[in-house]
């Protein structure tokens, strides 16, 4: 088939592709998720530590009469170790003094109340966290606001969080290939309906216009409902140009017989020459127009049916067989003789209605040319492919259109007295064709055609 | 021969009885299948020529009824539709061959004989004459003991001949019985089957004469 459609784009892929997409955008997204909320944690537990830290400095200061005196605990700085051994930096001010640590270390606003102020800052070339909190200490005759800083680089805390972001990493492309799995197998699963319905449709056979009765998804019910309907429709009006035909037919026919019938029976009875004549010429007349018609539909139904070959086992010389049986008595009338030689049975894959219609156009052409008394023979072989050859004992073919002969309508210049459209090499070609073989003509060296059927 | 003959077109009935006529064969014909089958039940046939379409049905009714009742009368279809897969179909219902309208008379009775040499015992139409008997359906020839298997256009030719003893034939009538319309016939080849035909009823009392610009006659002597 020549026609091709018109395609736009590919469920499949539509469908692969959305899940797919989802997929690889939800993995990007619990990717995120999960590494904020994990870097949330790790920076309250960072948090919870220095405010313990900061805590434990600012409940150390005391207010002596010479001032502020901080005697600040050892834990207050070994819960601070880590790992990764980060390092803390503190800074403790008295007012705007500062009494002990680094004074360059970024300071936030802290209530007085000891409430903990956290804050992210650069230092010394290093991401830091500190943690803030003052404290008004009450004297008999001073009120001293003393704030406490601690910070801490964050060396661990990136180390955990990279450690998490690998693992999540891992999780959602984990999931992402998952996906991808799932995807394809629902498009598979999805599609397989439609798939297993253009199956069915395909491997009908060119007369079956049935409707689909295989069970289809919701969603194909209407398709599949109007494809029923066009397919009943086609059946209709198919089954309607049939009977169209068959009448048309049977209405030209039937008045030819009855011309032929009355032509025939005259001729009995007629004398003069020129009314036999005229008589003869209406019976040929008949004859051609009438056979040119039965080859021109035979034609048309090969061309229709080689697209959909409806092929059986068969035994190529039982039907050739049966094709002499049907022959012989036109054979007799020209007490030509149909002979058939084979070597037993040789099994074959055809359509049997083309093959019958081909092989019988080969005879019957043999027929027309061989003379009278003469042998018809076909010989069926079965190595190296099956095939038969008709061979007559006739004029043979003219050499030089011997390449021309199976074209369409083109006749041997040697059958001017012979009636026939001509279409009969050309259908058994068709049909030879269709069957992957192929129809040769040769010429007998002791005389006589021969006509090679190969499948 | 006695055919039974269903067609509902009457004008091609007429034609096909009248030309049957010719050959000497008895036709009942019938329009319809229902009046088929009543002919059926009161005659015996040698064989039905039976058309498909019919008013009151389709011949494949009759052809399958026809059939289940035992009945081995022949059955020649003349069918107005030339496509191969009907054909298939008519002989799997039991028909014993099939013939496209238009057809050719000499080619229906070949079909004829050769349907009726299939059935082989049914038929037994023997034309004797002059101590010659022909069985044209096995296109016998039997002059007392001795018996010849006739080529099919001797066999033509002596049963046009048999049938009208003392009838003048000319050349050309002859020749358009034997040979197809599209055949390039000469006159001779008529005399070449005459020739023949002499030699096969010399031990006989009939004679083939000559009668010069008109034809040819069997005589019995």
């Amino acid at each position: 088939m020549s026609d091709t459609v018109n395609v736009s784009g590919s469920l499949r892929a539509r469908l692969s592709l959305t899940l797919i997409g989802s997929a690889a955008a939800i993995a990007v997204l619990l990717f995120f998720v999960v590494r904020t909320y994990a870097a949330q944690i790790a920076q309250s537990g960072q948090d919870n530590i220095l405010e313990a830290s900061v805590t434990s400095i600012l409940d150390a200061a005391t207010l002596r009469d010479s001032g502020v005196e901080v005697d600040f605990p050892y834990v207050a700085f070994s819960m601070l170790n880590t790992e990764a051994d980060d390092r803390v930096f503190y800074a403790i001010w008295q007012d705007e003094t500062l009494l002990s640590g680094y004074e360059l270390l970024p300071v936030a606003d802290a209530p007085d109340g000891g409430d903990i102020v956290h804050v992210s800052a650069q230092f010394d070339g290093a991401a830091v966290r500190v943690a803030t909190a003052a404290r008004i200490l009450v004297g008999a005759n001073a009120r001293n606001r003393v704030t406490v800083s601690v910070a801490q680089t964050q060396d661990a805390l990136a180390g955990t969080l990279n450690k998490i972001s690998r693992n999540v990493g891992l999780i959602g492309a984990g999931f992402f290939a998952l996906s991808v799995l799932v995807a394809s197998w629902a498009t598979n699963t999805a599609i397989r309906p439609l798939e297993r319905l253009t199956h069915s449709i395909t491997r009908r056979g060119p007369k079956d216009l049935s409707p689909v009765a295989r069970p289809v998804p919701s969603e194909m019910a209407p398709l599949v409902t109007s494809l029923n309907s066009f397919m009943a429709r086609l059946d209709t009006s198919l089954k309607q140009s049939e009977d169209f035909i068959a009448e048309a037919a049977h209405r030209v026919r039937t008045p030819l017989a009855t011309v032929r019938s009355h032509a025939e029976a005259t001729l009995q009875r007629v004398e003069r020459e020129d009314n036999r004549q005229a008589l003869r010429s209406m019976v040929r007349a008949i004859d051609e127009s009438s056979r040119a018609a039965g080859q021109l539909l035979d034609h048309a139904m090969i061309t229709f049916r080689a697209d959909h070959l409806e092929t059986e086992p068969l035994d190529l010389v039982d039907l050739v067989e049966d094709l002499v049986t049907r022959l012989t008595p036109v054979a007799e009338m020209k007490d030509i003789a149909l002979t058939v030689i084979s070597g037993g049975k040789v099994s074959i894959e055809a359509d049997s209605i083309l093959l019958q219609n081909a092989l019988s156009n080969l005879v019957e052409n043999a027929l027309k040319y061989a003379p009278e008394e003469s042998e018809i023979t076909l010989e069926v072989f079965d190595v190296p492919r099956p095939r038969v050859e008709v061979r007559d004992e006739g004029p043979g073919f003219p050499p030089d259109q011997m390449h021309e002969l199976a074209a369409r309508f083109s006749r041997g210049e040697n059958a001017k007295d012979t009636i026939g459209s001509g279409l009969g090499l050309t259908i058994a070609q068709d049909v030879a064709t269709a069957h992957g073989g192929e129809l040769t003509l040769t010429n007998l060296s002791e005389g006589g055609a021969c006509v090679t059927f190969l499948l | 021969m006695k055919f039974l003959l269903v067609e509902d077109n009457i004008e091609l009935a007429n034609a096909v009885s009248a030309r049957l006529q010719i050959d000497g064969h008895v036709i009942d014909h019938a329009d319809k299948i229902e009046d088929a089958m009543a002919f059926m039940q009161t005659g015996e046939y040698d064989l039905i020529l039976l058309d498909i379409m019919l008013p009151d049905g389709d011949g494949r009714t009759f052809l399958k009824h026809h059939r289940s009742g035992k009945n081995d009368t022949p059955v020649i279809v003349l069918t107005a539709r030339s496509q191969v897969s009907d054909r298939i179909s008519l002989l799997d219902l039991g028909a014993d061959d099939y013939m496209t309208k238009p057809f050719d008379h000499e080619e229906l009775q070949a079909r004829c004989r050769a349907v009726l040499r299939r059935n082989a015992g049914h038929a037994q139409s023997i034309t004797e004459l002059g101590g010659v008997s022909l069985d044209p359906v096995a296109g016998r020839l039997s002059i007392g003991a001795r018996a010849v298997t006739l080529r099919n256009r001797e066999l033509r030719l002596l049963e046009l001949l048999i049938n009208a003893p003392g009838q003048i034939f000319s050349k050309a009538k002859l020749a358009d019985r034997l040979f197809s319309y599209d055949e390039d016939v000469s006159e001779n080849a008529i005399e070449v089957y005459i020739g023949r035909l002499r030699k096969h009823l010399e031990p006989s009392e009939l004679r083939i004469t000559t009668l010069r610009g008109l034809g040819y006659r069997l005589d019995h002597e």
